[in-house]
C-alpha cells in the first residue's frame, strides 16, 4: 500500500479546506465555561445558599451565555461565507451533512433515555411499589396502601400520610395533582392543547418540505413564504406549550414536585420544547439568510437543509410525546 | 495549492488557535499524561491510608472524595483524551486524509477539556468537599446526600460530553469522508477500524450520561423525584441509566487500545495481523453486546431472576469475540521473527494481563458468584486489569511505537525496557493481591480494614507506589527524546512496520497528504 504524495489531486478529491488558524474554539470554551460556572452558582445559590445573600453569579451566567452565542454567531458566519466564497469542496460539505446526522443522532439518544425511565418507571416501577411481584414484596411494609396507577395520582409518599409517615427512603416534599394532562371530557375536546399542538407541529413538517420544494425549483417566494410560515408554526406550538404549563401549575396542581408523573411529563415536554426554540431559532436564521441575504441555491443549501432535518426530528420526538406521554 | 503549506504559528498562538491535528493531537496527549499524574497522585494518597489498618492519614470523608475524583480523572481526564490524542495523530495519517474532517470543531473539543477539569478539581475546595459519592455516582448518595459541589461535578460532566461528542462525530466524518482513493473499508489499519467504532459508542451513550446527570440535578434542585421512592421514582433506575452508559463505556476505553495493540504485535513479529476481518467483525460485535450487558454490575439490587440470567448469559457472550481478538495476536506472534522492543513488550504485557483481567471479568459475569464479589475488592483488581494493564499499557506502548515518527528522535531503549519492567511488577505486585483480599471479603471505597488483611494490602501500597514512580521514568524518557534524542533516518523507523503514516518523512511534517495517496 505504500505510495507518495503526489501532484495531481485525483478525480473526486478536491483539495480540502483546513482553516490555518481559528480563535473561535477557545472564545466558545470561555463562554461555555463562565455560563456553566454562572449557572451552578446561580443553582446553588437557590438550593444551599443563604436566603437573600448578594451574589454575582446570575451576572456570570448571562455574561458568559451572551458570549457562547455571539461566538457561535460569528463562528457560522464565518463557516457560511467561506462557503459562499467557494471554499468548500464537495468532499467538505459531506462532511458537514454527516456532522449534522450524527450530532442529531444523539440528539435522538438524549431523548432515549427520557423515553426509558418513562416506560420502566411505567411498567416495572409503579407495580413494585405497590408491591407487586418479588421485587416488590417488601413494599408492602414501606408503603402500605399505595396503589399504582398511570397517570399516577397519589404518590407513595402521601399514601403513607406525608413525609413524617414513613421516614425511610422518603426525603423531599412531593404533592399530587388534581387533574393530570391526559384527555379529559369529550364534549371539550377543543381545549385540549396537546391536540392542537400535535395538529401545529405536523401542519410544520408540511411547510417546510413545501419550502424546500421552492428552493429546488428556484421559487424564492414561495421559499420565503412557506419557510416564513414554518416559523410563525412553531412560535404558535411554543406559545401553547407556554400556556400549557401555566394551567398544569395553576390549575391541575400538576408541577416538577408532583412525584414522577409530574417529573417525567416536565422533563419530556420541557427537553422537546427546548429543542423547539432551537429548531425555530435554526429556521429562523435560515429565513432571514434568504429574505435579507438572498443565501441558497436549489443545488447549495445545507444550512437550510440541516435545519429542517432537525425540525423533522423535532417533530417525531413530538408524536412519540403526544402518544406515550399523554395518550397511553 | 501551495498557499495551504504554511508552517506553524509562533508561540502560544500556535496551540490555542490550533486546527492542525497534529498539533491538537499533542495537546491531548499532553494534557491526558497531566491527568494521568493527578489522578495518580490521588491514587497514591489512598494507597497510604491503606498501607496499614486504621485510620492514619486523612479523615475518611476525604478518602471517599480521594477514590471518587482519582476514578473519575483517570476515566475522563486521562485514558478517554490520550486516546482522542493519538486518534487525532493517526487517524488522518493511517487513511491519506489532510486532517480532521472538521478542524476548528476539533479545537474546541481539546479546548473544553483542561477549564472542564479545572473547575472538577477546584470542587476539592469548595464548602462541603468535592463529590464523594464514586465515580459511579450512584443517587441517592449523589442526589439527597450530596454536597453542594455536586452541581459544579454535573455540569462537568455535561461539558465532557459535549467534548466528546464534538470529537467523535469528527473521528466518524473524517473516517467515512476523508479515506484517500482506493483506501477501502477492509484495508484500514485495525487502529482506525477501533476508533470508527468507538466514536460510534460514544455518539450513542454520551447523552445516556448527561441525561443521568440532568435528572439528578433535576431531584436536587427542582424536586422532581426520578430517583426518590418516596414520589414514585426509583434509585436503582439511576443505576440502569448510568450502566447504560457505563458498560458501552468500558468499551470505549479499551476498543482503541485493542487497535493500538494490533499495530504493534505485526510489526514486531514481522508478519501481517492474523484474522484482519475477524478482528473487525469481533470489534463490531463486542459493541453491539456492550449495549445489553449493563446490568451485570446490578446483580445484587434485587432484579427479577430472568433479568439476572438475561444479564448474565449476555455477558458470558462477550467473551467470545473477545476471546477470538486474543487468539488472533497470540496467532500474530506464532513463529514470527520476534524483537522486543519495549512498545512490543508492552503489547505483550498488555495481552497476558488483558486476558487475565477478562477472565475474573467472566467470573464476575456469573450472577450466584457475582454476589459474592460484587463491591469487593476483587472488582477492584478486575477493572485495574483492564483498565491500567488494558489501556494504559497500549496506550503506553502507542507511544514508544510512534514518539519516533512524531517528533523524528529515537528514545532511549534500555530506560524503556526498564520502564516497562518495573512497570509490569509494580503493577502485578499492586493489583494481583487485591483478587485475594477480594475474595476473603474485603470491601472496595474504605479507608480502614480488618487486620487480617494487612500483609497484601501493604504489599499493595508499595506496588503501587512503585508502578507510580516509574511514571517519572517515562515522562524523562518521553522528555530527553523530544530535546536530545537521536535523529531517526528512517522514514519506516521500524524494520516490520506497515502502511501509510510510515510513507511520510521523519518527524512527520506539519501538514501531511495534503493531496491524498493512492493505495493499492
Ligand atoms: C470479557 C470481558 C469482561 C467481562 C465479562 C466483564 C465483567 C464485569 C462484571 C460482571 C463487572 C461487575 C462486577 C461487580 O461490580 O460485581 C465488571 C466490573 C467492571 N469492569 Fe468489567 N468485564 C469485562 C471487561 C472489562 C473491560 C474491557 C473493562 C474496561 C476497560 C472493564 C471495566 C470494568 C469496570 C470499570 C468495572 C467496575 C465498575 C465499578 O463498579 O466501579 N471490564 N466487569
Ligand atoms: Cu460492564
Amino acid at each position: 500500500m505504500a505510495t507518495q504524495q503526489g501532484s495531481a489531486v485525483p478525480a473526486g478529491h478536491e483539495e480540502y479546506y483546513v482553516p490555518e488558524s481559528s480563535g473561535m474554539a477557545i472564545s466558545a470554551t470561555i463562554g461555555l465555561l463562565l455560563s456553566i460556572y454562572g449557572a451552578a452558582s446561580v443553582l446553588n445559590d437557590m438550593t444551599f445558599g443563604e436566603p437573600g445573600a448578594e451574589t454575582n453569579s446570575w451576572t456570570i451566567f448571562i455574561c458568559g451565555l451572551f458570549w457562547f452565542v455571539a461566538t457561535l454567531f460569528m463562528w457560522f458566519r464565518t463557516a457560511i461565507r467561506e462557503n459562499r466564497a467557494g471554499m468548500n469542496s464537495a468532499q467538505l460539505k459531506k462532511s458537514y451533512v454527516l456532522g449534522m446526522f450524527w450530532f442529531i443522532f444523539s440528539e435522538v439518544m438524549f431523548f432515549f433515555v427520557f423515553f426509558s425511565v418513562l416506560f420502566y418507571v411505567r411498567v416495572l416501577v409503579g407495580p413494585w411499589l405497590a408491591g407487586e411481584g418479588e421485587a416488590g414484596a417488601m413494599n408492602h411494609l414501606l408503603w402500605p396502601g399505595f396503589e399504582f396507577d398511570w397517570p399516577t395520582m397519589q404518590t407513595p409518599q402521601e399514601a403513607v400520610g406525608g413525609a413524617a409517615g414513613q421516614p425511610i427512603a422518603n426525603h423531599g416534599e412531593f404533592f399530587s395533582p388534581h387533574t393530570s394532562m391526559a384527555f379529559g371530557e369529550v364534549e371539550h375536546w377543543w381545549h385540549w392543547l396537546p391536540m392542537w399542538n400535535t395538529v401545529i407541529l405536523l401542519s410544520s413538517s408540511v411547510t417546510v418540505h413545501i419550502a424546500h420544494l421552492g428552493l429546488l425549483e428556484n421559487n424564492r417566494g414561495k421559499l420565503n413564504l412557506w419557510l416564513g410560515i414554518t416559523v410563525a408554526l412553531a412560535s404558535v406550538f411554543l406559545a401553547l406549550q407556554v400556556l400549557e404549563y401555566h394551567e398544569a401549575y395553576t390549575l391541575y396542581g400538576l408541577t416538577l414536585n408532583s412525584g414522577i408523573y409530574g417529573s417525567t411529563f416536565f422533563m419530556l415536554t420541557g427537553f422537546h420544547g427546548f429543542h423547539v426554540a432551537m429548531g425555530m431559532t435554526m429556521l429562523l436564521v435560515q429565513w432571514l439568510r434568504s429574505i435579507r441575504g438572498g443565501h441558497f441555491t436549489a443545488d447549495d443549501h445545507f444550512g437550510f437543509e440541516a435545519s429542517s432535518w432537525y425540525w423533522h426530528f423535532v417533530d417525531v420526538v413530538w408524536v412519540m410525546l403526544f402518544l406515550f406521554v399523554y395518550i397511553f | 495549492m501551495g498557499e495551504h503549506h504554511h508552517g506553524p504559528a509562533k508561540g502560544l498562538k500556535r496551540w490555542i488557535f490550533a486546527t492542525n491535528h497534529k498539533d491538537i493531537g499533542t495537546m491531548y496527549l499532553w494534557f491526558s499524561f497531566a491527568m494521568f499524574l493527578l489522578g495518580g497522585a490521588f491514587a497514591m494518597i489512598i494507597r497510604a491510608e491503606l498501607f496499614q489498618p486504621g485510620l492514619q492519614l486523612v479523615e475518611p470523608g476525604f478518602f471517599n472524595q480521594m477514590t471518587t475524583m482519582h476514578g473519575l480523572i483517570m476515566v475522563f481526564g486521562a485514558i478517554m483524551p490520550s486516546f482522542v490524542g493519538l486518534a487525532n495523530w493517526m487517524i488522518p495519517m493511517m487513511i491519506g486524509a489532510p486532517d480532521m474532517a472538521l478542524p476548528r470543531m476539533n479545537n474546541l473539543s481539546f479546548w473544553i477539556l483542561p477549564p472542564t477539569f479545572l473547575l472538577l478539581a477546584s470542587t476539592l475546595f469548595m464548602e462541603g468537599g468535592a463529590p464523594a459519592f464514586g465515580w459511579t455516582f450512584y443517587a441517592p448518595l449523589s442526589t439527597t446526600y450530596a454536597p453542594p459541589s455536586v452541581t459544579f461535578f454535573i455540569f462537568a460532566v455535561h461539558l465532557l460530553g459535549l467534548s466528546s461528542i464534538m470529537g467523535s462525530i469528527n473521528i466518524v466524518a473524517t473516517v467515512w469522508n476523508l479515506r484517500a482513493p482506493g483506501m477501502t473499508w477492509m484495508k484500514m489499519p485495525l487502529f482506525v477500524w477501533t476508533w470508527f467504532i468507538t466514536a460510534y459508542l460514544l455518539i450513542a451513550v454520551m447523552p445516556v450520561l448527561a441525561g443521568a446527570v440532568t435528572m439528578m440535578l433535576m431531584d436536587i434542585h427542582f424536586g422532581t423525584s426520578f430517583f426518590s421512592a418516596a414520589g414514585g421514582g426509583d434509585p436503582v433506575l439511576f443505576q440502569h441509566v448510568f450502566w447504560f452508559f457505563g458498560h458501552p463505556e468500558v468499551y470505549i476505553i479499551i476498543l482503541p487500545a485493542f487497535g493500538v495493540v494490533s499495530q504493534i504485535i505485526p510489526t514486531f513479529a514481522r508478519k501481517p495481523l492474523f484474522g484482519y476481518d475477524s478482528m473487525v467483525y469481533a470489534t463490531a460485535s463486542i459493541a453491539f453486546l456492550s449495549f445489553i450487558v449493563w446490568a451485570h454490575h446490578m446483580y445484587t439490587v434485587g432484579m427479577p431472576i430472568a433479568g439476572e440470567l438475561f444479564f448474565m448469559y449476555a455477558t458470558l457472550l462477550i467473551a467470545v469475540p473477545t476471546g477470538v481478538k486474543v487468539f488472533n495476536w497470540i496467532t500474530t506472534m506464532w513463529r514470527g521473527a520476534m524483537t522486543f522492543e519495549t512498545p512490543m513488550l508492552f503489547c505483550i504485557g498488555f495481552v497476558v494481563l488483558f486476558t487475565l483481567g477478562g477472565f475474573t471479568g467472566v467470573m464476575l459475569s456469573m450472577a450466584p458468584s457475582d454476589f459474592q464479589y460484587h463491591d469487593s475488592y476483587f472488582v477492584v483488581a478486575h477493572f485495574h486489569y483492564v483498565m491500567v494493564a488494558g489501556a494504559v499499557f497500549s496506550m503506553t506502548g502507542a507511544v514508544y511505537y510512534w514518539l519516533p515518527k512524531w517528533c523524528g528522535r529515537m528514545y532511549s531503549e534500555p530506560m524503556g525496557k526498564i520502564h516497562f519492567w518495573i512497570s509490569f511488577v509494580g503493577f502485578n505486585l499492586a493489583f494481583f493481591p487485591q483478587h485475594f483480599v477480594g475474595l476473603a471479603g474485603m470491601p472496595r471505597r474504605i479507608p480502614d480494614y480488618a487486620s487480617q488483611f494487612a500483609d497484601f494490602n501493604m504489599l499493595s501500597s508499595v506496588g503501587a507506589f512503585i508502578y507510580g514512580g516509574s511514571q517519572i521514568l517515562f515522562l524523562y524518557n518521553v522528555i530527553s527524546t523530544i530535546v536530545a534524542g537521536k535523529p531517526v533516518s528512517d522514514d519506516k523507523v521500524w524494520e516490520g512496520a506497515e502502511g501509510l503514516e510510515w510513507t511520510v518523512a521523519t518527524p512527520a511534517p506539519f501538514h501531511t497528504f495534503a493531496v491524498p495517496p493512492r493505495v493499492k
